[in-house]
């Protein structure tokens, strides 16, 4: 039986009917046309689905719609329509650290929320952070490259 | 894939989810962090009648820290478990342990009680539970069940909690000042579960270790003390000279299975360096 459910998604209120199995990435993409989020897996392995749930970012395979009740919700398309970001992406294209760029947007999300929490990571606890979103394009390195760049040219601005 | 279909509950306290579980029986799943449970669903590997959605239980979500006993709510998360000044403070192997559990949108999510009853047998926290002692509290409509953490774990994902109960909280006690602890896990890539890990915990005494309590965890059906091992250190003036003794005594404690990720004797293997690197760094501040 479906749900009613209340949301805020990229800061705008969302109320829908939703069957209780479906999960919250297949919501945002299917009922809300979000489709900056991608379906990689499907549990919890690759990353792909990455979204911000109240502030936190999680996997949006791993959560039902249902569950999202009364939650604030940020996709991509929020947190790069906003500018949040803007030099991260910038960065990410510089770098040439997306290829297919079906990673990139929990690439991005997750490592918007390293940066936010370390100031000035080093490139092991950029690994560490991002271990668990996949890229199978890159290597990785220039992803790191991009993180790192983005991190010293905050850390510069605020100087 | 996607999960089969469901019905699905919130409720919004322990009581009204315990009676809900009585009534639905065995087609009812508790959800808490879903970690394990939502790629269990989507797989199809589990498919149940009704999830009971936990996560609204607020009297769940707590860190309280007494003299000499911490309890901590089932709903405690990962992060909360790794980033908690009381638990870094009071009971330091948790916090190191959950920093380790899988990726920072996982432990956003996954929680200290759906870790337990998940009973992964390479799971973190089921071994630190069992190296800590700990005691388990599990809820039914019947009314509350203090189960220790050594009578908890009876299998591959089985545990002694009943169908009708709810695990409500996790107790560690004895935490005085001198209590040290060691942890160590290896797995092939940040974040994945372990091939083999170690939680220990002990108190000190001079330059050795007294209660000393060693929990391996992916080496069989359930995380596994080292009860030979510890014997053969525990109260040692010098621990490190009676580690090739423990070493051997791996051999009988341990008995490892062999899957994919190594053979039972790269696991006996690394249960013996796994048990010299946290025993030396454990030992360290004690020089």
């Amino acid at each position: 039986m479906k749900k009613r459910v209340r949301m805020i998604v990229n800061g705008d209120p969302v109320e829908a009917e939703v069957a209780p199995r479906q999960h919250l990435a297949d919501f945002l993409r299917e009922t809300l046309g979000l489709t900056g989020t991608h379906i990689g897996c499907e549990h919890g392995i690759c990353g792909a689905c990455s979204v911000r749930l109240d502030g936190a970012v999680i996997r949006g395979c791993l959560i039902f719609a249902v569950q999202a009740d009364g939650a604030r919700v940020e996709t991509i398309e929020g947190v790069s329509d906003s500018g949040e970001i803007a030099d991260l992406q910038a960065a990410f294209a510089a770098r040439n650290a997306l290829q297919c760029g079906y990673c990139t947007p929990g690439m991005l999300l997750t490592a918007q929320e390293l940066l936010m929490q370390n100031a000035a990571p080093d490139r092991e606890a950029i690994r560490e952070y991002l271990s668990g979103n996949y890229c199978r394009c890159t290597g990785y390195q220039a992803i790191i490259d991009a993180v790192e760049a983005t991190a010293k040219a905050r850390r510069e601005a605020k100087q | 894939m996607k999960a089969a279909a469901f019905d699905y509950v919130r409720p919004e306290t322990l009581s009204q989810a315990l009676h809900i579980l009585a009534e639905r029986g065995d087609g009812a799943r508790i959800l808490a962090g879903g970690q394990s449970l939502a790629p269990a669903l989507n797989l199809r590997l589990a498919m149940p009648e009704v999830l009971v959605d936990i996560n609204g239980l607020e009297e769940l979500r707590f860190i309280a820290a007494s003299d000499d006993v911490l309890r901590l709510g089932a709903l405690t998360r990962h992060v909360d478990l790794a980033r908690s000044e009381e638990i870094a403070h009071r009971c330091p192997l948790l916090s190191r342990a959950a920093a380790q559990i899988a990726h920072p949108a996982i432990r956003h999510r996954g929680t200290l009680g759906g870790s337990l009853a998940q009973a992964d047998p390479a799971a973190e926290l089921p071994a630190c539970a069992l190296a800590l002692d700990a005691v388990i509290v599990a809820s039914s409509s019947g009314g509350e069940r203090r189960i220790a953490a050594r009578d908890f774990f009876l299998g591959l994902y089985q545990t002694a909690l009943r169908p009708d109960e709810v695990l409500t909280s996790v107790e560690i006690s004895g935490l005085g000042a001198d209590r040290i602890y060691g942890f160590a896990k290896l797995a092939r890539r940040q974040g994945d579960f372990a091939i083999i890990g170690l939680a220990l915990a002990a108190r000190r005494s001079g330059r050795g270790l007294v209660d000393l309590r060693l929990a391996f965890f992916g080496v069989a059906d359930r995380p596994m003390l080292a009860l030979r091992a510890a014997a053969a250190l525990e109260g040692k003036p010098d621990a490190t000279q009676s580690l090739r003794e423990a070493r051997a005594a791996l051999q009988a404690d341990l008995n490892p299975v062999s899957d994919l990720h190594a053979s039972a004797a790269m696991r006996l293997h690394l249960a013996g360096v796994l048990l010299e690197r946290v025993l030396a760094e454990t030992l360290e501040p004690l020089r």
